[in-house]
Parts: structure tokens; C-alpha cells; sequence
């Protein structure tokens, strides 16, 4: 492979591996803290898609204000899932919330169904964001990239920057971080357990939505069944890299679009099984290190 | 300032506390003694708002004003209200570091200055996590994790401080020390109930004590009183 097509693909696989890693962030954190895989994430990026389409290109918003609309708009859905689906299950055995967590994805998906249709819609990108920039050097010959290309990783790692900001170095971070160890001792504080946890839905949704934007704009099309692979791949980067740590999901998105997109690149006839990649890295991270690049032992809780 | 009358608790079943009274005026100590199992902890933890669903009455006031009834609140409130409780085990966060343990025991607060000062001053009273300041919790020693919990508990400015078992695991030296420090709290201007297994050193600093069985307070007294009693030297003091 020439180093002009190399340097293609590796922009390539870093945009999808921080779409990958933005979405395993919010698996990861509601899984440090309540210990639930919560099923209806992707579903939350299928609808930061939609409201971003419906937004700009139903009602010809400017992309700005699609973009803050459809974060604000699946932020609350991602709070209502919550409060109505997994609060009320807060003291039952961790199963019954399980099945919650899987029915509401079932639910949210038919529901998408119902409203959008069950059509592919088209998304029609701005052309700015298209529009080639061709870089010649004589070394390595002609690289040519899209301000979207360069965009997603860019935001999105700047975008983990602050978050990471949020959890170690402000109060609600702080008591993020403490619930994730002993709830009981965390409420002992002062803290209302119910509120950071509404904290960490409404980020992890958020960032979700963003993804489910990019991915978008990636992929010009939306579907109501859109999360499902996203949401799975992306869980297994947040297994992979440790599950509770959002450094871990970064980088477990980072390698899993990697592992996708060169494979793919180096050899082409395997583009038939590349979704099947992501689950050749979860069985192999599970048989080497079953905690995850970065994970640390979990208790049982208290 | 805290009125507990009649405290029941179950457990599936198990009649952990039947039917208890306590009072604790403004500024003593008082301790609560006992065997394993008495009860101790259930009592504490029912005041800090860990208990659902037990019967009867506790209610608190916080200055000179009408008592308020305790019973179904939730235990965030009660740091508000000026409760701490400092729970049996130490429950330190490991993967926060001392000060962070500190900073979550100001959660309700929101004046940055205070708070600086009584970080320093948890460090003055325990000169020790000031030089683990930034160590995991999780990799401090027992005895430091004991004094982290009491500071961190002192954290939120309570007017009652609850302590269950502060000697627990501590070396005898350090017993002494821990004692001493939580009679100058005291001396401060902090009302302090005692949960302890080691009855003599509790009993010398205590205002007022009350003896556990099954349940059920069978001794009460000043802490003089219960020190000299032949029951309480029997069955606590070794003989
Ligand atoms: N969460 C619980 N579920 C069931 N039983 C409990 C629970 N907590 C306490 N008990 C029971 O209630 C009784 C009193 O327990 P408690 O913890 O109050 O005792 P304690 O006096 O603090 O003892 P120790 O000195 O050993 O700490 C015990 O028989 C205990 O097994
Ligand atoms: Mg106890």
C-alpha cells in the first residue's frame, strides 16, 4: 500500500474510532455507576441522528442550531429513559433492569419506526464540510482529505478533553467518581445519588448524540435500526478498553476502528466480515485480560 | 438536640432494636456499648437515614428550635441538617485520594475558603493525612483510613457527629490518640455520639452511656457511673 493511501485510511479509522469511542463513553459510565449495560444507548444515537435531520433538513434550520437541538432533544430522551425505565428498578436485582434496558431499546426502535418510517432517509451534508482539500508533497505523494475527516476526531477527542475535565475536577465528578465505588457512603456525604446519575445520563447521552450526528454526516443516511451496530461495536470497545473507564472507551473505539478499517484496507476481500471484527477483539481481550485494557478489578458492591 | 423514643428495627424478620429511647443534649458525649449484634450500628444508622421503614420517634433540632421528626428522611438531608455520621468499616472511597475523601465530605457546602480551612484543620488534628494528602485511600493504613473517616465526616460543619466504632482495627497507642482527639472535637463545640466495642476508653470520655443487649438498653448512666457499675465491669471491662 502506497503511504499517501495509508495516511487516508488512518484519518479514516481515526474518525470512526472516535465516533466508536464517544458512544462506548456513555456505556462506560452508566455502567460504573449502576453496573447496567444500558441497551437504549444506541437507540439514543439513532435519535441524535434523526432530530439532527429533522432539524436541518425537514425544517432547513441552520446546522448550528440542528446540531444543539438535536444534542438538547436526545440529552432528554436519554434522561427520560432513566427516570422512567431504570429509577424506579434502582433497588431491584440488577437482572430487572436488564430486561427494562432491552425492552426500552425494543421500544424506542419500533417507536422510531412508527414516527420516521421504517425509510432510509438521506442526509444531504453541507458542502463545506465536503469540499476536498488536496495536500501535494513529494514525499508521499497526494493526500486528499475532507474538512469532515479532520472534524470528527478533532471535536471529538477536544470533547473528551472537557468531559474528563468534568469528572476529575469538579464536585459532581467527584461524587460520579464515589458513587461508582460505595452508593451507600457516597448518599453519607451529602449527595444526591439521583441527580448525578440523571448528571451521567444527560452526558452520556449527549455524547451519543454527537456521535450519532457525525455518523450522519459520515454515512448520509439515517434509519431507525442505525444504532444497533454502532451501539454493540461500541459497547465492545468500552469492554475492551475497561469497562468504567472513559479513557479505556476512547482507546477501545480508537482500536476497534482500526482494527475495521485496516483489515479492510489491507485485505479487501475481507470487507464481507467486518462487522464480525469487533467481536474477534472482545473474545481475545476477554481470554487475555478479562478487565480490559485499562480496567481495574470490580468489587462486587457493597 | 436528639430524641429517640421507642426505636424499633426489623430485618426480614429479625427484631434487631426493640423498642429503644436515647437522648443526647447539646454539646456531650454519648456512647452506645454493646456486644456484636447488640444493635449499635442499626441505631446509628437509622438516625443518618440508612433504616427504612423502622418505628418510632427520633427527632433532632439543631439549635434551640422545635424538634423535627427524623422518621423517612433520606440521608442527604441529614448532612444538611447537620448530621454526620463517620460509618463502621471507615468506608473510605479507595480510588479517591485523602483530600478528594475530604472534599466529598464537603459536598453540601459551597464556601471554597471554609473549606480550605477545615481541610487544614482535619490536618492539624491529623498531622498524618496531611503527608498522604494525595495517596489513594484504598493505600492508606487502617488507623489512617480510621482518621480520614472522622475527618471527613467533620467535613460537612455537623453539629451532631456520629462516629460508629472509631477504634476498630487501631493499634492501642492509636486508640488512645483517637480518643483524645474526639474528646478536643467535642471540646469545640461538637455533639458526639459514640457507637464502641472498646467500653473502657468510651466510657472515660462520655457524658452519658447506654448500654446494648440484644436490643434492648439495660444499663444507662454517666460514663463515671457506668465505669464504677458491677455489671457494666463484668461483662465489658473484663472483670
Ligand atoms: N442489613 C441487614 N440485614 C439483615 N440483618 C441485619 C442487617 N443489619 C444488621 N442486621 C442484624 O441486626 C442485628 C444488629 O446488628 P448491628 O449491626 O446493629 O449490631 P452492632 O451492635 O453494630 O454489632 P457490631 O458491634 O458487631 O458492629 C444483628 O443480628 C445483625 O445480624
Ligand atoms: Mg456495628
Amino acid at each position: 500500500m502506497s503511504l499517501n493511501m495509508f495516511v487516508q485510511h488512518f484519518i479514516n479509522a481515526l474518525g470512526l474510532g472516535a465516533l466508536y469511542g464517544l458512544i462506548a463513553i456513555g456505556y462506560t459510565m452508566v455502567y460504573g455507576i449502576l453496573r447496567l449495560i444500558n441497551f437504549a444507548h444506541g437507540d439514543i444515537f439513532m435519535l441524535g441522528a434523526y432530530f439532527v435531520f429533522f432539524a436541518t433538513i425537514q425544517f432547513k434550520l441552520p446546522w448550528g442550531i440542528g446540531v444543539a437541538i438535536a444534542i438538547a432533544g436526545a440529552t432528554l430522551c436519554g434522561l427520560l429513559v432513566d427516570r422512567i425505565a431504570y429509577r424506579p428498578l434502582r433497588s431491584a436485582p440488577r437482572i430487572s433492569a436488564l430486561i427494562s434496558a432491552i425492552g426500552v431499546s425494543f421500544f424506542l426502535e419500533n417507536l422510531s419506526v412508527v414516527v420516521f418510517t421504517g425509510m432510509p432517509r438521506a442526509v444531504v451534508q453541507p458542502p463545506w464540510l465536503m469540499h476536498p482539500i488536496l495536500i501535494k508533497s513529494p514525499s508521499f505523494g497526494e493526500i486528499r482529505l475532507i474538512p469532515l475527516g479532520l472534524m470528527v476526531p478533532v471535536i471529538s477527542f477536544l470533547i473528551v478533553g472537557g468531559l474528563l475535565w468534568i469528572v476529575h475536577r469538579t464536585k459532581p465528578g467527584l461524587a460520579m467518581r464515589s458513587i461508582s465505588y460505595d452508593i451507600e457512603t457516597t448518599r453519607l456525604m451529602g449527595v444526591s445519588v439521583d441527580r448525578i446519575i440523571a448528571l451521567t445520563f444527560a452526558l452520556g447521552s449527549a455524547l451519543a448524540a454527537l456521535a450519532g450526528i457525525m455518523w450522519a454526516l459520515r454515512y448520509p443516511r439515517v434509519e431507525p435500526f442505525m444504532g444497533i451496530f454502532p451501539g454493540f461495536k461500541a459497547f465492545i470497545a468500552a469492554v475492551f478498553g475497561g469497562i468504567g473507564s472513559i479513557p479505556g472507551a476512547m482507546i477501545g473505539g480508537l482500536a476497534l476502528g482500526f482494527v475495521e478499517i485496516m483489515s479492510i484496507a489491507f485485505f479487501p476481500r475481507l470487507s464481507g466480515y467486518k462487522d464480525a471484527f469487533a467481536f474477534v477483539l472482545l473474545i481475545v481481550i476477554l481470554l487475555v485480560k478479562p478487565t480490559g485494557l485499562m480496567g481495574e478489578r470490580l468489587e462486587e458492591k457493597i | 438536640m436528639l430524641d429517640i423514643q421507642n426505636l424499633n428495627i426489623w430485618y426480614r424478620g429479625i427484631h434487631a432494636v426493640k423498642g429503644i429511647d436515647v437522648s443526647i443534649d447539646k454539646g456531650e458525649i454519648v456512647t452506645l456499648i454493646g456486644a456484636n449484634g447488640a444493635g449499635k450500628s442499626s441505631t446509628i444508622r437509622a438516625i443518618a437515614g440508612l433504616v427504612r421503614g423502622f418505628k418510632g420517634y427520633i427527632g433532632y433540632s439543631r439549635s434551640q428550635g422545635k424538634p423535627v421528626r427524623l422518621n423517612g428522611r433520606q440521608p442527604e438531608e441529614m448532612v444538611k441538617m447537620g448530621i454526620a455520621l463517620s460509618p463502621e468499616g471507615r468506608r473510605i472511597l479507595p480510588q479517591l485520594t485523602a483530600e478528594e475523601n475530604l472534599r466529598l465530605g464537603a459536598y453540601t457546602r459551597d464556601d471554597k475558603e471554609e473549606i480550605a480551612r477545615d481541610i487544614d484543620y482535619v490536618y492539624d488534628l491529623f498531622p498524618r493525612l496531611k503527608e498522604r494528602r494525595s495517596q489513594k485511600g484504598g493505600t492508606l493504613s487502617g488507623g489512617e483510613q480510621q482518621m480520614l473517616a472522622v475527618g471527613r465526616a467533620l467535613m460537612s460543619r455537623p453539629d451532631l457527629l456520629m462516629l460508629d466504632e472509631p477504634s476498630l482495627g487501631l493499634a492501642p497507642m492509636l486508640v488512645g490518640e483517637v480518643f483524645d482527639i474526639i474528646r478536643e472535637i467535642n471540646r469545640q463545640g461538637k455533639t458526639i455520639l459514640l457507637v464502641e466495642q472498646n467500653a473502657f476508653a468510651a466510657l472515660k470520655i462520655a457524658h452519658k452511656a447506654y448500654v446494648l443487649e440484644v436490643g434492648t438498653i439495660t444499663i444507662q448512666g454517666t460514663g463515671e457511673e457506668l465505669l464504677q457499675d458491677p455489671r457494666v465491669k463484668d461483662a465489658y471491662l473484663g472483670g
